[in-house]
């Protein structure tokens, strides 16, 4: 399993054809507090770089991008029921949506953590 | 407001506190104002209905109107008055000595020009003059337009280099009883000014922004950072940003200027009728009276009102209000997650044969129609000491 991360701090940690997506850390602290989470429908065309979710919090609301064009084949109800657990866990259990990626040769244009991480350094 | 992206942006006296708690950092009224700080908006907001919040407001406009001569009794005060009615539609002159009320500054077709504190001085001796609280992103308008008002008759010097401290909720009275005593006996919408503290002399008004009780404290600039300092070594205090400052207004159903009421806004389509004083309607000499005395007796075509959306999703600044068949019947002038509330709140703008409580609309959140109803303000029950 290989982790990649966007300019728009989404990530995407792919196994086989599916990647799972999330917004990173970085972003999670950047927000605050999440108060609300709208997730695509599982069965979903998604394209890279078009809004696909949106995270809110006490103050603003964020679009969240798809970091690779596919279809949605999963999303974590968890994160509507409970938008905190975005805060708590933004790399782990609050994930937003499994996608099933329709050309893999996206993801070479990602970055790899240490490129991420320098990334976040020079905001 | 005026376009601050080439203008430095100016400090209040906590500017050093700020950066050394770690606060996350805005524009705000062309001031670099604490947004949060570590804890975050919720926590800060929780704490402040809990316990007690200390806020860092003196970005905003206190000032002083005065005669040449102060300490003539009824008589000045009455003439000192005279000259800010011109502008306002409260009855300033019949104000009680030590009373601080709400009002508007109206332009002469009736529009809001700012909202503001105008207090009366409880102390004989300071008769003639009164104490002015604008807002920071108008401030320089509105001194302009009183000092204008006032001609040569009253001079208003600024004192918008102090500190303005705001200490908020539940635990805020204990708090000042061991700093500042002689605050504690205020009730709400009351102020006094208090001589030879441990931080210079002070004025303390018993009133916020919050809906909680609530003191704020003008303070000499140089003592600043001293008095907030001296707060916040009380545990029941922390610093809270100006993020939680507006999720707490917004339950509390407070005006935010610029959003919820501007110049295009009168006090009646506002919901803020009770600001024009009975003796002022009957003179009707005021900004705009003509069409303000005309909307309170025939009613105005759109009003500010709360909203509740029902579901989770807030709507924000912006949003389009419609009724239950489609069509458009307002917009949400302010709107976010209310924490103590635990979902959306919002204020905006309805058709009148909507604004009643209960009312069913439909909010356009990313195109689609959310189901919504218009709420009675506060969100949160007011907690003031009267």
């Amino acid at each position: 399993m290989t982790t990649y991360y966007t300019s728009e701090h989404e990530w995407i940690s792919v196994e086989g054809d599916v990647g799972t997506v999330g917004i990173t850390k970085f972003a999670a602290e950047k927000l605050g507090d999440v108060v609300f989470v709208e997730l695509p429908d599982v069965g979903k065309s998604v394209k890279k770089e078009s809004d696909m979710a949106v995270v809110e919090s006490v103050k603003a609301a964020s679009d969240v991008y798809a970091p690779v064009t596919g279809e949605v084949t999963a999303a974590n109800a968890a994160i509507v029921g409970e938008p905190a657990k975005v805060n708590e866990d933004p790399e782990g259990e609050g994930w937003f949506v499994k996608i099933k990626l329709a050309d893999k040769g996206q993801l070479t244009g990602l970055m790899d953590k240490a490129a991420y991480d320098a990334f976040c350094a020079s905001q | 407001m005026a376009d601050v992206s080439n203008t430095p942006l100016k400090t209040t006296p906590l500017h050093p506190l700020h950066t050394r708690l770690g606060a996350r950092m805005a524009e705000f009224g062309g001031y670099d104002m604490p947004i949060q700080y570590a804890d975050g908006i919720m926590a800060e907001h929780n704490w402040t209905r809990a316990h007690a919040g200390l806020f860092d407001v003196s970005h905003m406009g206190p000032s002083f109107l005065s005669l040449p001569e102060l300490g003539g009794g009824e008589e000045a005060h009455r003439k000192v008055s005279t000259l800010v009615e011109k502008l306002v539609p409260s009855d300033i002159a019949g104000l009680a000595p030590g009373k601080v009320q709400l009002t508007v500054l109206l332009d002469t077709n009736g529009g809001i020009v700012d909202d503001l504190m105008i207090g009366r001085p409880a102390d004989p001796t300071r008769q003639g003059m009164l104490y002015i609280v604008v807002n920071a992103g108008t401030k320089d308008n509105d001194f302009a337009l009183i000092q204008k008002a006032a001609g040569g008759d009253a001079e208003l010097s600024r004192a918008d280099d102090s500190a303005l401290i705001a200490i908020q909720g539940p635990e805020a009275e204990a708090v000042v009883a061991g700093i500042l005593p002689d605050a504690v006996p205020l009730t709400f919408m009351t102020f006094r000014r208090i001589k030879n503290t441990p931080f210079g002399d002070v004025i303390a008004t018993r009133c916020g922004y919050t809906g909680e009780d609530g003191f704020e404290i003008l303070v000499p600039a140089e003592h600043g950072e001293a008095f907030a300092n001296r707060l916040l070594e009380d545990s029941r205090v922390k610093p809270i940003g100006l993020g939680a400052r507006d999720s707490l207004r917004l339950e509390g159903g407070m005006c935010l200027y610029g959003h919820d009421i501007d110049i295009s806004k009168t006090p009646v389509a506002a919901s803020l009728s009770w600001m024009i004083s009975k003796a002022r309607r009957e003179r009707g000499d005021f900004p705009g009276a003509d069409r303000i005395l005309r909307e309170l007796k025939e009613g105005v075509p759109s009003k500010r009102v709360g909203i509740r959306p029902l579901g989770r999703a807030p709507a924000r600044e912006g949003t389009e209000i419609q009724n239950a068949d489609g069509e458009t019947i307002g917009v949400v002038t302010s709107g976010g997650f209310g924490p103590t509330v635990n979902g959306p709140v919002a204020q905006g703008y309805v058709d009148t044969t909507y604004a009643k409580a209960g009312t069913p609309l439909k909010l356009i959140v990313r195109g689609k129609a959310l189901e919504a109803e218009v709420a009675t303000l506060p969100f949160v029950p007011a907690k003031y000491k009267r």
